[in-house]
C-alpha cells in the first residue's frame, strides 16, 4: 500500500530538521533519502520507524494514520546505522528476536522459529555462524545479521539507515549489489538513508535529495543526474563545472562561448551555468564557439583521467573527465593548449540583484554533435 | 618470543613486581597471620567453637543479612543509578553528590543517626511501632544498617555503564515489536548484569564485614542480633585471641565462597563478551 508522506515538519532546537516534507512511497520501490549531514533524511526514516514524531503533518498508509501507530505495531523492519545488534545474544537469538517477544497467540512455535531463523541465515550467506556472538563477526557479517534480524519479523517496510557507512570499500560496493539483488526477490518496500550518492543512484529505484529539511527533488537516478531540478542537486550529485553567463547580442555568453536558444527573452540578463565535466569537449574546431584553456594537470585515477583546464578568458578552472585510454589517442599532455566547449549545460537565471531564480530552469545541449 | 616481549608501555616485570609484592604485604600477610593464630587452635577448639549456637547465629546473620542487603541494595541502586542517568531534573546534581554520603560518614555517626531515627521514639520507629515493625535493636536493624552502608556501590559501579548504553539497541527492540517491559528483562537487564553483579558483590563485602553502624542499632541481643564481628571483638576483651583468629578466619572463608559465586555467575553472565574470534 503507497505511503503518504505530507506537509511534515520536525523543529530541533534551534533548526529545522523537516519543513513541509511530502514525499509518497510506492509498493515495492527502493527509494533512496540522499543529503548531507544535517539535512533531515535521518529524522524523516525515524519518523517513519516511529521512533521520532513530527510537529506536524501526516503520514498515512492507505486509510490507516501510520503516526497513531506504534513503532512495535508498524510491521518495519529497521537496520541501524551502527547495527545495534544485541551482543549478549548469539546470531540465532539476535534474528529470533523480534518473533520470541511476540504474545503467546501470535508467536510462531519453536520449531517454526527455528526454521525461519535457519532460512534467514542462508539468505544473508552467514550459514553455520549462528552460534556465534556479534564481537566474533567481521563488520559486513554484522551488518547482514542486523538484515536478517529485520526481515525476520516479515515487515511491509524495511528501513536502513546509511546502511553502509561503517564497512570499508570493497566490502561496501559487493554489499550493496547483494543488497539490491535481494530486493529484486523479495520485492518489499525499502528505504535507505545515505550521504554517498554513488550509493543512492546505484542501487535506488528513486532518489530523494534533502537539503536542510526540504526534498530537493525526487526522481529515478538518470533525471537526477542529467536534469537536476535545482542548483543544490547539481552541486551535490556528481562533480560539476560552475560558471556565470550574461546576455550578449547571439544568446548566453561566457567569454568567447555562447549558448544558442534563449529561454528568457528580455527577462534574464545573467544566469549560472553548471556543466559536468565529462560534457566538455577538449578539441573543438575553430569554426565554432570555444574557450581558449591551458592543461593545468593530468590526475589519471584508474578508469578515468581528470583534466585541470585553466581558461583565461573565464578567470577560473575547469575540470574535465575523459577515459584515460583517450589520452594517448587525444595526444593530451599538460602544458598543451586547447578550445574547449560545453557539449551540455544545466542554466538557472539570475534575478538583476544576482539571486539565482531557483524556478528558472534551463537545459541546453549542444544542436551540432561533433566527436571531440 | 618471551611473555616480557616489547609492549608500547615498557616496565612490564617491574611493575608486575611491585603490585604482587604490594598485595602479599597489604593483603596476604594479615591473612596469613590470621590463619596461623587460628591453627594453633586445634581442630577440637575449632569445632567447640563453629558448633556453638551462638556463634552459628551470629554467622548467620552477618552473611544472610549482607546477602538480604546486597540484593536490596542491587535493585534499588540499579533503580536510582537509571534516574540519574537517564533523567534531567532540577537537583540531579545534588541528589547525586548525597549518594557517596553512606561512604563519608563515620559508621558509628551512621548507627547513631538510624537508631536514633528507628527507636521506637524516634521520627520513624514512632509509626512503626503500632504497626508492629520494630526496626532497632532486632535483626531487622541490622539490615536497614547494613542497606545504608553498601548502598554507594551499586549506584556507583552502574552508572558509567548505563550511561554508555547505546540508545539504538532499546529502539532496535522496540521497532522488533519489543514490549517496554521485555526491552528491559531481555536487552537492558543481561547488559547491566555483569556490572550489577559487581556492584552486589562490593556491597555484600563491605555489608560482611560492616562492625561500627550495626552495632549502635543492633541491640547485640546474643542468639538473635549479634554480628559475628561484635563476637570476635568480645573474644578479643576477654583475650581470647585464638578464638577470634579461629571466627574471623571462618568468616573469611565464607565471605571468599560467596565471593566466588558471584564471581562465577557474573562470568557466565558475560559470556557473550569473552572471546573475541
Amino acid at each position: 500500500m503507497t505511503l503518504e508522506l505530507s506537509h511534515l515538519n520536525r523543529r530541533f532546537a534551534g533548526f529545522s530538521a523537516l519543513d513541509e516534507v511530502s514525499l509518497s512511497i510506492a509498493p515495492g520501490e527502493f527509494l533512496a533519502l540522499l543529503g548531507p549531514s544535517g539535512s533531515g533524511k535521518t529524522t524523516l526514516l525515524r519518523i517513519l520507524a516511529g521512533l521520532d514524531y513530527p510537529d506536524s503533518g501526516s503520514v498515512l498508509k492507505g486509510e490507516e494514520d501510520f503516526l497513531a501507530t506504534p513503532a512495535r505495531e508498524r510491521r518495519i523492519g529497521m537496520v541501524f546505522q551502527h547495527y545495534a545488534l544485541f551482543r549478549h545474544l548469539t546470531v540465532t537469538e539476535n534474528i529470533a528476536f523480534g518473533l520470541r517477544v511476540r504474545p503467546w497467540r501470535t508467536r510462531p512455535s519453536r520449531a517454526k522459529i527455528h526454521e525461519r531463523v535457519d532460512r534467514l541465515l542462508a539468505r544473508v550467506q552467514l550459514d553455520g555462524l549462528g552460534g556465534r556472538y556479534p564481537t566474533q563477526l567481521s563488520g559486513g557479517q554484522r551488518q547482514r545479521v542486523a538484515l536478517a534480524r529485520a526481515l525476520a519479523v516479515e515487515p511491509d517496510l524495511l528501513l536502513l539507515d546509511e546502511p553502509f557507512g561503517a564497512l570499508d570499500a570493497l566490502v561496501r560496493v559487493s554489499l550493496r549489489r547483494w543488497l539490491r539483488e535481494l530486493h529484486e526477490e523479495l520485492k518489499l518496500t525499502t528505504v535507505f538513508v545515505t550521504h554517498d550518492q554513488e550509493e543512492a543512484l546505484e542501487l535506488a529505484d528513486r532518489v530523494a535529495v534533502m537539503n536542510q529539511g526540504r526534498i530537493e527533488q525526487v526522481d529515478t537516478p538518470e533525471v537526477i543526474y542529467h536534469q537536476p531540478a535545482t542548483p543544490f542537486v547539481c552541486e551535490f550529485i556528481g562533480k560539476v563545472n560552475k560558471f556565470g553567463v550574461r546576455r550578449h547580442a547571439g544568446g548566453l555568453a561566457a567569454g568567447a562561448w555562447v549558448c544558442e536558444g534563449d529561454p528568457w527573452p528580455e527577462r534574464y540578463n545573467a544566469a549560472w551555468a553548471y556543466v559536468r565535466p565529462e560534457q566538455l569537449r577538449l578539441a573543438v574546431p575553430p569554426a565554432q564557439p570555444a574557450w581558449d584553456a591551458w592543461l593545468r594537470h593530468i590526475y589519471l585515477a584508474g578508469s578515468v583521467a581528470h583534466l585541470d583546464l585553466h581558461v583565461p578568458s573565464l578567470d577560473q578552472s575547469l575540470e574535465a573527465d575523459v577515459a584515460s585510454e583517450d589520452l594517448a589517442r587525444l595526444g593530451l599532455q599538460a602544458g598543451m593548449r586547447l578550445r574547449v566547449a560545453p557539449r551540455s549545460a544545466v542554466l538557472f537565471a539570475q534575478d538583476a540583484g544576482g539571486h539565482t531564480v531557483e524556478r528558472e530552469r534551463w537545459i541546453w545541449h549542444a544542436q551540432d554533435r561533433v566527436h571531440a | 618470543m618471551s611473555i616480557l616481549r616489547q609492549r608500547v608501555l615498557p616496565g612490564f616485570g617491574l611493575s608486575l613486581g611491585y603490585a604482587l609484592t604490594y598485595l602479599s604485604l597489604i593483603v596476604l600477610l594479615p591473612l596469613a597471620a590470621l590463619a596461623w593464630k587460628a591453627v594453633g587452635m586445634g581442630a577440637s577448639g575449632w569445632l567447640q567453637l563453629l558448633s556453638a549456637p551462638r556463634t552459628l547465629a551470629a554467622l548467620r546473620l552477618s552473611l544472610g543479612g549482607a546477602v538480604l542487603a546486597a540484593s536490596i541494595n542491587a535493585v534499588i541502586g540499579l533503580l536510582v543509578g537509571w534516574v540519574l542517568v537517564r533523567y534531567r531534573f532540577p537537583g540531579r546534581r545534588v541528589f547525586d553528590a548525597l549518594v557517596d554520603l553512606p561512604f563519608a560518614l563515620p559508621t558509628a555517626v551512621a548507627g547513631i543517626a538510624l537508631t536514633t531515627l528507628y527507636a521506637p521514639q524516634g521520627w520513624l520507629g514512632r509509626w512503626l511501632e503500632p504497626l508492629g515493625i520494630q526496626v532497632a535493636y532486632t535483626p531487622l536493624g541490622v539490615l536497614v544498617a547494613m542497606v545504608f552502608v553498601g548502598f554507594p556501590f551499586v549506584v556507583r559501579t552502574l552508572q558509567p555503564v548505563l550511561a554508555s548504553l547505546e540508545r539504538d539497541v532499546e529502539e532496535a527492540a522496540e521497532s522488533l515489536g519489543a514490549r517496554r517491559w521485555q526491552t528491559f528483562f531481555r536487552v537492558i537487564l543481561p547488559l547491566l548484569a555483569p556490572t550489577l553483579l559487581t556492584g552486589f558483590a562490593l556491597a555484600l563485602a563491605r555489608a560482611v564485614g560492616e562492625y561500627g553502624s550495626v552495632i549502635f542499632i543492633a541491640g547485640n541481643i546474643p542468639g538473635r542480633s549479634e554480628i559475628a564481628p561484635l563476637l570476635i571483638v568480645q573474644k578479643l576483651e576477654q583475650f581470647d585471641y585464638a578464638g577470634a583468629a579461629a571466627l574471623g578466619a571462618a568468616m573469611l572463608l565464607l565471605s571468599f565462597v560467596l565471593l566466588v559465586l558471584v564471581a562465577l555467575l557474573q562470568r557466565w553472565s558475560q559470556r557473550w563478551a569473552e572471546s573475541s574470534r
